[in-house]
């Protein structure tokens, strides 16, 4: 097992959520808050990966399962552990996070390229 | 507090992870209150290293090796191209000014508090289970159970792909 238990990494990750709530919540600059954002993501990516490695889920490829053709430790060695979601949830996470901010900077550009500037507070031109 | 906690003070191990927990908790309060933008994109650089090591800590040998290359390599790398693109080069102290930064540290502070609580007061059921290599098993998932999200997932990078390059484009003046 790892030298410390779940409840530091908890929170730890608790931690990284609160700086990037915080973050999202003060800053004014459109880049500062897609960090926080960020923050956010490996907080959820924290707990993700600690549940994954403490706490042993159900068994999705047990016997009850009728949608693999394969049951038991068959299943296991062609689909996989079961614990082994949280770390594939993970690295899905990882994946939209990186589509996310090449998104997101794409659009603050073309925000900075019309308003001259990235202050989110200036952002009112579709203000009602 | 730390023997409560099940901290094994004589393992060298423990130290490190302490130092880990250290660099990312610091760093994370650096973004979050530095005042110049381009500190905080190179304590987020910080931060994302510490979380690769608590990946490390936590035996995801893929996802920490897959921290690195993504979060250092690429999103990284993609702020501070923000952070440049978007000001003038010339200024040293890119402004990063803070907007009610009591409201936003009373209501983080309870979310960390209220987090934090929770955390510590659940009797999680922990299982022991020895450490294995990740690689594998994720591999296995990705083609075998997850194999739907994995190819979708791909299409979306590809459409993030293009949608990026679409907006970050300069407009062509029409003639």
């Amino acid at each position: 097992m790892p030298v410390v238990g779940l409840e530091w990494f908890l929170v730890i990750a608790a931690f990284l959520f609160a700086t990037g709530v915080f973050t999202i919540l003060t800053r004014k600059n459109a880049v500062s808050i897609l960090m926080g954002v960020e923050l956010i993501l490996n907080a959820a990516n924290v707990n993700l990966v600690a549940f994954s490695r403490f706490v042993k889920p159900a068994a999705t490829l047990g016997p009850q399962s009728v949608e693999f053709p394969l049951q038991g430790s068959a299943a296991h060695a062609v689909y996989g552990q079961p614990w082994i979601a949280g770390n594939v949830f993970a690295a899905f996470v990882i994946v939209l996070a990186a589509a996310e901010a090449a998104v997101a900077l794409g659009l603050i550009l073309g925000i900075y390229r019309t308003a001259g500037d990235v202050d989110v507070d200036e952002a009112t031109a579709l203000k009602g | 507090m730390i023997a409560a906690l099940g901290l094994a003070v004589k393992n060298p191990a423990t130290w490190v992870f302490l130092a880990f927990a250290a660099v990312t908790c610091g760093s994370a309060l650096v973004v979050a209150v530095s005042r110049s933008l381009v500190y905080s994109a190179y304590a987020l650089l910080l931060t994302f290293f510490g979380v690769a090591g608590l990946y490390a800590f936590l035996d995801a040998d893929f996802l920490a090796a897959a921290q690195l290359l993504v979060y250092v390599g690429g999103i990284l790398v993609l702020i501070l191209f923000g952070v440049m693109l978007t000001h003038k080069i010339r200024d040293i102290n890119l402004s990063n000014e803070s907007t009610n930064p009591v409201v936003g540290a009373v209501i983080s502070g309870f979310l960390f508090l209220a987090l934090a609580y929770v955390s510590l007061m659940t009797d999680w059921q922990v299982v022991e289970h020895p450490a294995s290599a990740t690689s594998g098993e994720i591999g296995r998932a990705f083609v075998g159970k997850y194999l739907l999200p994995f190819e979708v997932s791909s299409v979306l990078l590809l459409g993030a792909l293009i949608g990026a390059a679409y907006l970050a484009r300069r407009e062509k003046r029409e003639a």
